[in-house]
Formats: C-alpha cells, structure tokens, sequence
C-alpha cells in the first residue's frame, strides 16, 4: 500500500503529472473574480471565503478524471486488482494520493489568495481550518465518481455531473464554517457536521467506490 | 498447486460465450489455449484471473496464485524499467527484481524511461513483471506481440524455467513457443444459442 | 440458486414474458382511473372551490404543485428499491423499471419546480427563492441528471444497471444529507408540508393547514398522479423490455454470423 501511495505521488511530481494543474486553476479562478464582480473590497470581503471554497472545489474537480482512467488505460488497474491487496484498500490509497498532490496544496495556498481577495483577518484560520478538514471529503467522492465513470471514452463530462451533486453537503458546510469564521460568529455546529461528514465518506464509500470498480473491470 | 476447472460456463457483456470448459493444470505443465477470434480466450482468461464471476462452474486452486498479463502491460511511462517493477515487486511481497532484469536482458535499460521505450522493449519489462510476482501460475494473452525471434526466445526459455521449478502457465497464442505443451483448443466449447421462442434466454 | 416459485409470489413477475402480460392486462384500468381522477380533481380544484382569503386565486396550483412534489421524491425511493431488488436478487426487469422511472421523475421534478415558482412569484414577490424546499427539489434535479446520463453513457446492459444501481443507493444518502444541509444553510420561506396534518384534524382551525374544502379535491389530484406514475412505469418498462429483447436477439445474431 505505501509502494501504490509513492509511486502515485512520484507520477504526479515527474513531468506531465499535472501536478500543479489544479493549483494555477484554483489561483486563475480566484484573480478572475474581482474582473467580474468589481474591485470593491468590501464586497469582495463578504464573498471571499465562498469563492475560495468555490474555486478549491473545482480545482479537485478538475484532476479527478486522471485518477484512476490513467491505470485504466495502461491496465495497471487490472494488474492491481489481481494482486494481494483488496481493491477497497487501492482505492482508499488513490484518494489519499489525489488528495496529498491536489486538495493540501490547496489548502496551503488558499490564505495567500484570501488575502487578494480582502478576505477578513478573523477569517483566515477558519478558512484553512474548514479546508483542511473538508477537501479529503472532496478526494475521497470524487474517486467513487471517476470508479463510476473510469470503462467511458468520454467521462469527463459525467464524472462532473455526477460528482457536483454529491459535494454538496460538504460545500455547504464547508463554506459556511469559512463564512462564520471571516464574521466571527458561532461555528461549533457546522464545523462538526463538516467533520462527520469527512469521517463518515472516508469510512465507507472507499467499499462502494471498490465494489464499482470491480464492475466496470468485468 | 493444480489448477481445476469444472464445468466452466463465462460470458461477455451479458452474452453467454463458452460452456462445459473442463480442464487440469498441473504444476510443471504448460497449456496453450486456442481457438478462432473473439471465441472468449481473452474472456477465459479474465475469469480464471478472478477479474470476472464465471456464469457457473467451479474453478479450483486459482486463489491467490495466478499472475496475469495481457494486451496492457501496466507500465507508466514517467517511471523507469527498474521503478516500475520495483513497485510490482513491493506490492506483491517478493524480493529482487535482478532475476527478471537478467531473464529479459532488461540491465541496460533498467534506468530509461519506459515511456522511451520500443514497443518490443516494453513488452519484455512487462513480461518481465511475471518474474517479479513470485506468482505460480501464469495467465498470459497473446504475450509474444510485438517481441523479435531473439526476445521469442527468451521469452520460451522464462517459461520453461518457471515449469523447470513446478510453476505453470495457460498462454493463449497462435506462433509455435517451441515449448512441450498440450494444446487446449476451446472451440467445441461455444455456447449454442437458445431458442428465441425463450423470453427469459433472450435476455441473456 | 433455485428459486421456488410459489403459485402467486411476487417474483413471479420478475418473468418478463409474465411482467408484459399482466402489465398490458392492467395498463387500460390504470390510464382510465388516473386519468378520471386527475379530471375530476383538477376540474373541481380550479372551478368549484372558494378563492383563499389571503392568497387568492394562485392557491390553486396547489393541485398541481403538490402532487407532483410528492410523486418527485416518492419516484426516486421507487427507483431505490428496484436498484436495491437488482443488486440483490438480479431481476432484469427491476433494472429496467428503475431506468424507465427516471425520465418520469424528472418531468415531476420539473413540474414541481416549475409551478413552485409560478406560485412564489405573487406570494414571495420573485420567480425564485433559496429557499430549502425549492432548493432541495433543485438538488433531486441534479442527482435524476446523473443518473439518466449514466444509464445512456453505457453500453453493457448489465453493467448499466450494476453502476446506476450503486449511484442511485449512494446518491440517497447523500440526498438526505444535502436535505438537512440546506436547511440548516437557509431556514427558509416555504410553508411547512401542511397537507398530511390535516388529514387527522377535522374542520379546519388555523391557517397553516388546508381546509376540507381544498382537502378533498387535492386528495383526488395525488391519487389521480400516484395512478398516473404507475401508468407510466409499467408502460415505459414494457417499451424498456422490449427494446432489451431486441438488443439480445441483434447481439446473439451477431455472435452466430
């Protein structure tokens, strides 16, 4: 299992990875906000933590059909599902890897942005806080998604819409956590949800992403 | 260490392909498996692999002990020869990957890239992943595509060597490997179809 | 596995031969009630009902609003039990109920959202409004998407209904979860689900609830839609059935060429 998780980490640093992809994605979105919405810092101030969560989503979004199409294609996955490892243990691994390359750099990143975009002092900690603690959420279903669609040419297109709906409970809290936190108000209740959300995708959708798998290597 | 198989039936996208396989596969035996194209020797393979249920019958003492390797040799082309079977080996618990680099003729290219590889090249790193898998029985499709004679050879001679040390292997292929192998030949084994007047076959 | 099929069990009709026999058997009493229903329950809401003293005229698109909602959610839990009657006992036909339920969710879905609109814009003052209900619905919009283009995405029709099958069950959980999410995100304008309350109070008292005269029409619409989702169903199995068989015989016809 850490030979699977070095060696994902290895291809997405080597050239062509797409590592850092997701990163200039995520920063590209953020600079382009105030271009549509106006350079007014107030106003930026109150939207900054959505946008930020808004663009970190979509930066996950972006690598996921790589995540498991690529051992597809060159039947690593085949050769995988062979070997003495449960396939409920290679997906969890593959989220693990997508999530150390794509959602903790952006964690890392999302505090220089939030200062481009005026995003309150308070709110800072709060931001990497709910971010860190969500974007494995965002790893973890976004896998079941690219399990369900890895067997299609074209499955980039449905990998999003099949993905999108299902984060949104965690959007939701997570950027509520990020929004409470940049005001200074109560953030107890959401932050748990957010974290019983994390914990509970991470303890049992790795099963229904191994079980999909299985299905579509038939 | 015997691979049985019983009254083995397998099917393809739904559709029934091959019915009443029966065969043994001993240690220190090689089969090869033959039959017209899209017969269902890829199928059959994937099957007795664990990659896909069979329709019914009963496959015994496949569990853990077969290595398989088909059209995709499952290398990445940003690792080298050597770290792409390195990671092989960490993942099915085995030891050195020299054996395989030697077998393969493979030492000078352990340090290239095998996306700058020659097709022939990869075929033999990723035949060279068998070796590497410590597994006893091989499941191989079509694994001298794309190899010259001289890589044929060595290829022949791996195999030999594993039957030498009471491993086997089911290749399906249609050159002559030169090797001692009864031929076992599927196409008597193709499903007849049901009548259509059957509602519920027709599902099928 | 050998399945003991007592004289009159429901798997039965897990035969598809016995399911198109029996569906075509039913389907003229189907269209004909729901169809009764729907006129006389939609003829008597709209015309021979008073005005709401507060809302108006507009109140009346409860008979559409309502029913509609109600058959939206209850055709995805349909499609959660034929999925779950697929994954566990292997009922082609359960697949295919499931698949041929989906677009009429989706048009309930619509229908739902559509009117809710209609009926918020002189009561809200907008077309629309982040309110949980409605964004609920939006969301049970999105997931009815998915899992129609997952079914049309795939070619192996077994291999459809396995994954839609596993969509759909995780897909419900996660729709609950977005449920209690929004709400807790926005508390809302949308009056509270007032119809069910009713039904255990007579004579109406407070004006939360629907009183008898909109109870008994309105009552007459769900049963007339509930009718008319099952019409549907099993004729569009039928059609989903038939366009299988078709695709087996094309197949087996190539496999023998």
């Amino acid at each position: 299992m850490i030979a699977l998780l070095l060696r994902d980490l290895k291809l997405a640093f080597r050239a062509g990875g797409g590592f850092g992809l997701g990163l200039a994605f995520f920063l590209i979105v953020t600079v382009l906000v105030p271009f549509s919405v106006g350079p007014q810092s107030s106003l930026l101030s109150i939207i900054a933590p959505g946008v930020l969560w808004l663009g970190a989503l979509l930066a996950c979004l972006l690598s996921l059909d790589r995540l498991l199409a690529l051992d597809w294609e060159d039947g690593s996955l085949d050769l995988l599902a062979t070997a003495p490892l449960p396939l409920e243990a290679v997906v969890a691994v593959k989220s693990l890897a997508h999530w150390l390359t794509t959602g903790l750099p952006l964690v890392l990143v999302a505090p220089l942005l939030g200062v481009m975009l005026n995003l309150p002092e308070t709110g800072f900690t709060w931001l990497v806080v709910s971010l860190l603690i969500g974007t494995p959420a965002l790893s973890v279903i976004g896998t079941f998604g690219a399990a369900i669609t890895v067997g299609l040419k074209r499955g980039g297109l449905l990998l999003s819409l099949l993905v999108l709906p299902l984060y949104v409970p965690t959007l939701i809290f997570g950027a509520e956590v990020a929004r409470r936190g940049a005001t200074g108000t109560e953030l107890e209740t959401p932050l748990l949800l957010l974290a019983g959300i994390t914990t509970a995708t991470i303890a049992l959708l790795p099963f229904a992403s191994a079980a999909v798998l299985k299905i579509n290597l038939r | 260490m015997t691979l049985t198989v019983t009254d083995l039936a397998i099917a393809r996208g739904g559709l029934a392909l091959l019915e009443r396989l029966n065969f043994v596969l001993e240690p220190g035996k090689a089969l090869i498996l033959r039959g017209p194209n899209g017969i269902g020797k890829t199928t059959l393979l994937r099957t007795l692999a664990g990659l896909q249920a069979p329709l019914a019958g009963q496959i015994q003492g496949a569990e853990d002990r077969i290595a398989y390797a088909a059209h995709a040799d499952g290398l990445k082309p940003t690792l080298t020869v050597a770290e792409n079977l390195s990671f092989w080996m960490s993942v099915f618990g085995t030891h050195s990957i020299q054996p395989a680099l030697d077998r393969y003729d493979l030492n000078e290219l352990a340090d290239r890239q095998a996306g700058n590889l020659s097709a022939g090249q990869k075929r033999r790193a990723g035949l060279a992943r068998l070796l590497v898998t410590g597994r006893p029985i091989w499941m191989l499709d079509e694994p001298t595509v794309s190899l010259d004679r001289n890589a044929v050879t060595m290829f022949a001679e791996a195999v030999e060597d594993h039957l030498k040390y009471g491993g086997s292997a089911l290749i399906a292929t249609h050159i002559d490997l030169g090797l001692e192998a009864k031929v076992l030949d599927i196409s008597s084994n193709k499903v007849k179809p049901r009548p259509i007047e059957d509602f519920d076959g027709a599902f099928l | 596995m050998t399945i003991t099929a007592k004289a009159n069990s429901l798997w039965e009709y897990a035969n598809p031969r016995k399911f198109l026999a029996t569906s075509e058997r039913l389907l003229p009493f189907f269209w004909l009630a729901s169809t009764t229903c729907l006129v006389v329950g939609l003829v008597w809401g709209f015309f021979f009902t008073p005005d709401d003293y507060k809302q108006g005229s507009t109140v009346k698109i409860i008979y559409l609003h309502v029913p509609s909602a109600l058959m939206a959610i209850n055709c995805w839990l349909m499609m959660l039990a034929a999925s779950l009657i697929w994954l566990v006992r292997r009922h082609h036909v359960s697949a295919l109920a499931a698949r041929a339920a989906a677009p009429v969710g989706i048009v309930f879905t619509l229908v739902a959202l559509v009117t809710g609109a209609i009926w918020g814009q002189p009561m809200w003052g907008s077309w629309w409004a982040w309110d949980p209900r409605l964004t609920s619905f939006l969301i049970l919009f999105l997931f009815y998407l998915g899992y129609v283009a997952l079914w049309e995405a795939i070619e192996d029709p077994d291999t459809a209904a396995d994954l839609t099958s596993v969509l759909c069950l995780v897909g419900s959980v996660f729709a609950i979860l977005s449920r209690y999410a929004v709400n807790f995100w926005n508390q809302g304008l949308h009056q509270g689900a007032s119809v069910m309350r009713v039904a255990a109070v007579t004579g109406s008292d407070t004006e939360e609830k629907v009183s008898n005269i909109y109870f008994f029409p309105l009552m007459l619409c769900i049963v007339g839609f509930v009718l008319l989702f099952i019409a549907l169903v099993l004729y569009r199995t039928c059609t989903e059935i038939r366009a299988r068989r078709i695709k087996a015989l094309l197949a087996r016809e190539r496999a023998n060429a």
